[in-house]
């Protein structure tokens, strides 16, 4: 197992740092829901910094989604050891916690003033609009690869997760399961088709 | 103590909330406004308000939130890293198998399989909060679009497609642009 900070021979106290304000950076921008954090780790991880491969950044989200607790925390664990280990799992969370942390802190002593001040109802409304052009962004990304697999199984399983998730709102770890078991049953039959010849 | 206490609510929080977000809000309301008494109702309505308005995971948020309520910033901690000590954990132990069985045939297609369904959970996570932004949350028809909204997507998605502009960069450009066009037009 070994860490992007070994593989490369880059020194320990500057990668680091580097993790470090990434995730603050990223953490301290992102508002909505986990998806939209981990939108923006592949954007700086895989597409910025080159430190993880695509394939990698999804299997790490997957994982981020079938564990316990907050994806945002769960990803930034797994980033955080995939580049630096202990150390940099440590500093990872710990640079993802702080915005969350001192923000709420501040607002909660006029949290009500803020929740009606109309402004700043504008201003998120319009930044509810450019997350969704960057998540959708990154979609076509990945999508477009998928699609350049040429396995009309990928496809299908990415055409039915949306199509369950988006119109019939399935829970999201139902999907999980049922994909996971996919590639089971496609390692099975794998192996069957291995044994006649 | 107080701040046992609080770490121990949000161990709990932590553990059971399997899938982001608003898998966690029922178990935040459950421990801090049915068992313990922490916030009333309202104030637990006003909480998942901020938590969504402002950065960082609803289940941080709210135990900051709360511990800073309750006990001050040292309560505020001992919320916050009890909310994330399972993930710690148990995020640790699935890292650790996933690098050491990655090869092995069995998981290599297990995650061929994921890759596409995480895929689908991105675009379908994209798409509601375009529906947010079009429509927000009324019937999906032409009456009641918000063509504002709608421009600034459309701005956004293509700056973002041709150049490769940091996406931070773009979406703090799209808070201001809906800010000064709301402020122009009253």
């Amino acid at each position: 197992m070994e860490t992007i900070q070994s593989q490369r021979h880059l020194s320990k106290p500057k990668i680091l740092f580097k993790l470090f304000l990434s995730m603050l950076y990223i953490s301290s921008c992102t508002f909505g829901g986990g998806f939209v954090i981990v939108t923006f780790m592949k954007r700086k991880f895989v597409d910025e910094l080159g430190w993880l491969e695509e394939n990698e950044m999804l299997d790490l989200i997957a994982l981020s989604q079938s564990s316990p607790g907050a994806i945002a925390v769960n990803a930034s664990i797994l980033v955080g050891y995939r580049v630096a280990g202990f150390a940099g799992m440590l500093v990872s969370v710990i640079g993802t916690i702080i915005p969350p942390l001192v923000i709420i802190s501040v607002i909660s002593y006029f949290y009500k003033a803020f929740a009606a001040n109309r402004y700043v109802a504008l201003v998120l409304k319009g930044m509810q609009a450019g997350v969704a052009a960057v998540i959708l962004d990154v979609t076509c990304d990945l999508g477009s690869k998928v699609i350049k697999l040429r396995r009309p199984y990928c496809i299908v399983l990415m055409a039915a997760s949306f199509i369950a998730v988006f119109f019939f709102n399935v829970n999201v770890i139902y999907i999980i399961i049922v994909a996971a078991a996919a590639g089971v049953a496609v390692e099975l039959i794998g192996r069957r088709k291995g044994a006649c010849r | 103590m107080i701040y046992f206490k609080l770490f121990l609510s949000f161990l709990q929080v932590g553990l059971f909330s399997i899938g982001g977000g608003y898998a966690a809000i029922p178990l935040i309301q459950n421990q801090a406004v049915q068992l313990n008494g922490w916030l009333t109702m309202s104030e637990f309505t006003d909480l998942v308000t901020i938590a969504e308005m402002t950065p960082g995971p609803i289940a941080v948020n709210s135990a900051t939130f709360v511990g800073i309520r309750i006990a001050g910033i040292p309560g505020a901690l001992a919320a916050t890293f009890g909310c994330i000590f399972p993930s710690c954990l148990i995020v640790s132990l699935l890292y650790w198998i996933y690098y050491r069985y990655k090869t092995v045939s069995v998981l290599q297609n297990v995650l061929l399989s994921l890759r596409p369904a995480v895929v689908a959970l991105i675009a379908s996570a994209g798409l509601s909060i375009l529906q947010l932004v079009l429509f927000q949350g009324k019937a999906i028809s032409v009456d009641n679009a918000d063509w504002l909204g709608a421009g600034i997507f459309l701005a956004a998605f293509i700056v973002l497609r041709k150049f490769k502009v940091n996406p931070i960069i773009v979406m703090l450009c799209c808070g201001g642009v809906q800010l000064a066009a709301s402020l122009l037009s009253f």
